[in-house]
């Protein structure tokens, strides 16, 4: 049994929810993100909140999958500060459905002073809406400015608790800083850009379990919705212990998760 | 509750037997990107940060030294702490195009 906390599944098949559930996911989180397009009115993004507030759930239901979302507009589309703007004003309107979890996945994609705008934006939005975060940390070369960038753009909010913020995407040069800072931390395990299985098994060996957790981040590019079993497997190939396995896949990611007091695992198949 | 941080259960002889031939096909592959950058027609390879930012990580790799793999990251990752002005593109490259270094691994 597992969960899946960052996972596009609007970019998915329902068959990559079935292959999910029979490998033991129970649920997942779905940040908004990035489409690989750029979307032309805040309408359209109306469309995809709709998207994931209720046609996902529904999907994800018939394989007896929790299925939860973020919502946001995703740095990737921040340039515009006026247009991300409007996207925002949109977003309260969403709050209240069952399965919103809070703001994400925000952050920094080139550390732009747009994006950072943005962000500040965002966190503005959480803090007025007592709303959880969910952080992206940019690319490769971006990533490690980014991260620092982003902390402390948190730490300046002064009103963002760093224990209701989950920051995405860690790797060997960023996981210290975050998890010292007292955020949660989020390795994403991607065949080429981000982690391997085999790398996360390596961090949590040499950092600890405590605050941290592994995800897909399945979406339209290369990436595989079935790396966490994969991860999984990999530490169980090494001989830890299932207490730790479960920790890092169930356990932690369910504590954080469950401050926002919506999150759930306990869906039966609909189909 | 919390659990103690877990050490790697294998021993050095069970990782080198469980990974060498995985790892081994990865430098092989190295090898022969470098070696089809140097085959290729048009310009040259020191003219291109990423193929200087992959020489230097590889000398990396032989300096002894632990945590190769933050040090690597380390060295690919744009080292300036001020938001840019705009956006140039939304993709990433995998290197900072400032890299100054060398194949000997120089940062500059």
């Amino acid at each position: 049994m597992y969960i899946d906390p960052h996972v596009h599944m609007v970019s998915r098949t329902t068959d990559d929810y079935e292959r999910m559930a029979i490998a033991g996911c129970v649920a997942i989180t779905e940040p908004a993100f990035w489409a690989g397009y750029d979307r032309s009115s805040p309408k359209g993004f109306h469309d995809y909140f709709s998207v994931l507030t209720d046609t996902e759930p529904k999907r994800a239901a018939q394989y007896g999958i929790a299925h939860h979302t973020w919502l946001c507009i995703n740095p990737k589309e921040a340039e515009d500060p006026v247009f991300a703007r409007e996207v925002i004003d949109i977003i309260p309107d969403f709050l209240e459905r069952e399965n919103v979890l809070g703001i994400g996945e925000i952050g920094l994609n080139k550390n732009s002073r747009n994006e950072l705008e943005i962000l500040e934006a965002h966190l503005q939005l959480a803090a007025d809406h007592d709303q959880m975060v969910l952080v992206h940390t940019p690319h490769l070369e971006d990533k490690r400015k980014g991260t620092r960038l982003i902390m402390d753009a948190i730490r300046n909010h002064g009103v963002i608790d760093p224990n209701r913020v989950l920051i995405d995407h860690v790797e060997e040069h960023t996981v210290r800083d975050v998890l010292d800072r007292g955020f949660w931390a989020g390795m994403t395990l991607y065949p080429d850009t981000k982690c391997t299985p085999q790398r996360a098994a390596d961090i949590f060996e040499m950092h600890g379990t405590d605050r941290l957790w592994i995800n897909s981040a399945g979406d339209w590019g290369p990436s595989d919705p079935l790396a966490v079993p994969k991860c999984r497997d990999e530490m169980r190939r090494r001989g830890h212990l299932e207490a730790t396995i479960r920790k890092v896949s169930f356990d932690n990611p369910k504590e954080f998760l469950s401050q926002t007091g919506r999150f759930r695992t306990d869906v039966q198949p609909t189909r | 509750m919390s659990i103690e941080p877990p050490s790697l259960p294998l021993s050095r002889s069970e990782v080198v037997d469980r990974y060498f031939l995985e790892h081994r096909a990865k430098v092989l592959d190295i090898a022969a990107f470098l070696d089809r950058v140097d085959r290729a027609k048009g310009g040259t390879e020191e003219d291109d940060f990423r193929v200087r930012s992959l020489r230097a990580s590889i000398s990396l790799l032989l300096d002894g030294d632990g945590d190769r793999t933050k040090r690597i990251l380390d060295l690919l990752s744009d080292p300036s702490d001020q938001p840019i002005d705009k956006a140039p593109m939304k993709g990433a490259t995998g290197a900072w195009d400032g890299f100054e270094g060398d194949a000997e691994g120089s940062t500059g």
